[in-house]
């Protein structure tokens, strides 16, 4: 008897599903109302207005790190891999 | 005249990469290797290249321009925001492109599109509406050469002269060296700015005193609200999380999306691109804001007249006395200003480089253009076929030619300031055409008819959105000129950067109708035959 792995389909919705949610969550998040008028300055020199954006940059870096981590399309690579076979070897 | 020197020095050294790229790739008039560097960049270049692509003379000079004139908020309207849609966007589209093209050996978006939905002039018509939005971005950066070396050189070189310069430096080596030559100049131009932008703010800091003292002068002003986001509409911030769309629209983005030698190449690129735009686009806004509490340079009291003018008196005047005070308080040379106040001579001419690698990243929107005609107009009506694969590549080589001077003539007489000449038009339409990668990669349904639509509703929006701020002209600082209120309610408005459709910028009903009419149109029309629709699928 062979032993196969299977995915796990509910698992992967949860996941795709939770990706998504932080996806929009930060799309919220850049809207940034709630410093609009605030002239205040963090460390006496940078408007908290554009410390949050700069913040949020960061934030959208790891966003990206877990989109690249958890829902990387392997399958695209595999793909071409079978339409091109050896082809990095010939390079 | 000694910065002036060392860019010219810079742009020797750039010239000399695009050379030394022909050279290495000489033997092989292959489309694929003049094009695409015959899809082999390393994960290096792909990613330092691809930004560097999309940081122009309007995430430079504009940005700060910008953020001189409106305050802090120039940073979260498009650097954050492209941060997080820009890479989003390479992560769901160009992967997707990359895989296609590595399949069926596309070279353009339009290649891509013709197979996708079986369609001929179609194709036809999106190479065209593509090219001529195009065109403005290309303007943007001869303009923005022009701007940098005519400041640094203290008015000694005229700005038609500093465009003329530039323009024939760009053409020379995306002539000689193609994809190859200008993927490695804009990675050498990326780590150029990437390493002076920091430079150029301690310097600029240190003259002005330090910073400290100079946010807190501001804060204690009348000029307070720059360092909040007063001056911009929450609607208005909303609209152009909608423009960042255009990235992966645009053809020299997608095509460079199928340089990568392997697809884990976008890995890096993706993560880190919110990173690099924090890295430059930070210091510009902040040194933009930060201008105006510099009291001992005339240009920059001038600008602030002009402004407080135009704030307070431009009301009462000509449509044609406004548009002159709103030239002379645009703010797109004052980084330069800065830097020719604030830095020792060499340094300036050092960072002047710096600034001139970003705004000379219209290089490969010459080079996509001349890739998308050659292979979507002569590939495709037969010119390959009849004239060879080397004649294919000459031909491309004449287009960059014959573009560039196009582009350098409509610099000369654009009025515009960069940073609008650039989001009206270009980035406007190319998000409103991004639907058209959507529908292609993602939705079995759509069809060639809906792509006609999108197309179509692109190009007429664009050209009414041009018709009506040409001929409404913009008010001053201050309410908007209504020029459509149904019952009341206020549906189109002339403001003084542009154009509001119900408070947002048209980019947001482009995009939102564009969208619908590939959903309708697409429902009502017959689909792809099922093997070409499987290709993809």
């Amino acid at each position: 008897m062979t032993l196969t792995k299977r995915p796990c389909y509910f698992l992967a919705s949860v996941k795709k599903i939770l990706l998504v949610v932080a996806v929009v969550l930060v799309y919220i998040l850049h809207q940034d109302i709630w410093f609009w008028r605030s002239s205040y300055l963090v460390f006496g020199f940078i408007p908290i207005g554009l410390f949050y954006q700069g913040c949020f940059s960061v934030v959208a870096a790891l966003l990206m790190w877990l989109l690249v981590t958890f829902a990387w399309p392997s399958h695209l690579e595999e793909e071409v891999e079978r339409a091109n076979p050896g082809e990095d070897e010939a390079r | 005249m000694i910065p002036a020197i060392v860019v010219f020095l810079y742009l020797a050294a750039v010239l000399y990469i695009g050379i030394f790229a022909f050279r290495r790739a000489r033997g092989r008039e292959e489309a694929e290797d003049y094009f695409l560097a015959s899809r082999s960049l390393g994960p290096f270049v792909f990613l330092f290249s691809l930004f560097g692509t999309n940081m122009t003379a309007f995430a430079i000079l504009g940005s700060s321009g910008h953020a001189f004139n409106n305050g802090i908020v120039t940073f979260g309207l498009m650097a954050s925001s492209s941060g997080l849609v820009i890479p989003l966007t390479i992560f769901l589209i160009g992967t997707r492109v990359w895989a296609l093209g590595k399949k069926y050996g596309f070279m353009t978006p339009v290649q891509m599109f013709r197979d996708r939905w079986e369609c001929s002039h179609i194709g036809t018509l999106i190479f065209v509406v593509q090219a001529v939005l195009l065109v403005p971005y290309i303007i943007i950066g001869i303009m923005g050469g022009g701007t940098t070396l005519n400041t640094i050189s203290g008015d000694l070189v005229p700005f038609w002269f500093g465009g003329a310069i530039v323009a024939m430096v760009v053409m020379s080596y995306v002539f000689f060296g193609g994809m190859r030559g200008t993927a490695w100049v804009n990675t050498f131009q990326t780590v150029l700015f990437l390493c002076f932008g920091a430079i150029a703010l301690i310097v600029i800091g240190v003259g002005m005193g330090g910073f400290r003292s100079a946010a807190q002068g501001l804060q204690a002003s009348p000029l307070s609200s720059l360092l909040t986001r007063e001056r911009i509409s929450p609607y208005y911030f909303f609209s152009y999380t909608f423009i960042p769309l255009s990235a992966i629209a645009f053809p020299h983005i997608l095509i460079f999306c199928l340089t990568a030698r392997k697809m884990s190449q976008f890995k890096k690129t993706v993560i880190f691109y919110p990173l690099c735009i924090l890295a430059i686009w930070l210091p510009c806004v902040f040194l933009g804001v930060m201008a105006n509490r510099v009291t001992d340079i005339p240009e920059i009291r001038q600008k602030q007249e002009a402004r407080r003018v135009l704030a307070t008196q431009g009301r009462n005047m000509a449509p044609e006395q406004r548009d002159e005070l709103r030239e002379k308080s645009g703010g797109d040379d004052v980084i330069m200003i800065l830097l020719k106040r604030y830095a020792p001579l060499w340094l300036a001419g050092l960072l002047g480089a710096g600034i001139m690698a970003a705004v000379m990243a219209s290089d490969s929107q010459i080079l996509a253009l001349s890739t998308m005609f050659t292979e979507d107009v002569f590939a495709f009506y037969g010119g390959k076929t009849r004239f060879g694969e080397s004649v294919q590549v000459q031909t491309g080589r004449i287009f960059i030619i014959l573009i560039t001077l196009f582009a350098y003539a409509v610099a000369l007489r654009a009025p515009e300031t960069i940073f609008e000449l650039a989001i009206q038009y270009a980035f406007s339409g190319y998000a409103a055409l991004s639907p058209l990668l959507v529908a292609a990669l993602f939705w079995r349904g759509s069809t060639k008819w809906g792509a006609l639509a999108v197309t179509v509703w692109t190009a007429l929006a664009v050209v009414a959105v041009a018709v009506l701020q040409a001929i409404v002209p913009a008010p001053a600082p201050g309410p908007a000129t209504i020029v459509w209120a149904p019952g009341g309610l206020e549906v189109l408005s002339r403001t003084p950067g542009g154009t509001a459709v119900f408070g947002f910028m048209p980019v947001v009903p482009m995009v939102l109708i564009s969208a619908l009419l590939m959903i309708v149109v697409s429902l009502m029309t017959r689909k792809p035959a099922a093997a070409t629709v499987a290709k993809y699928f």
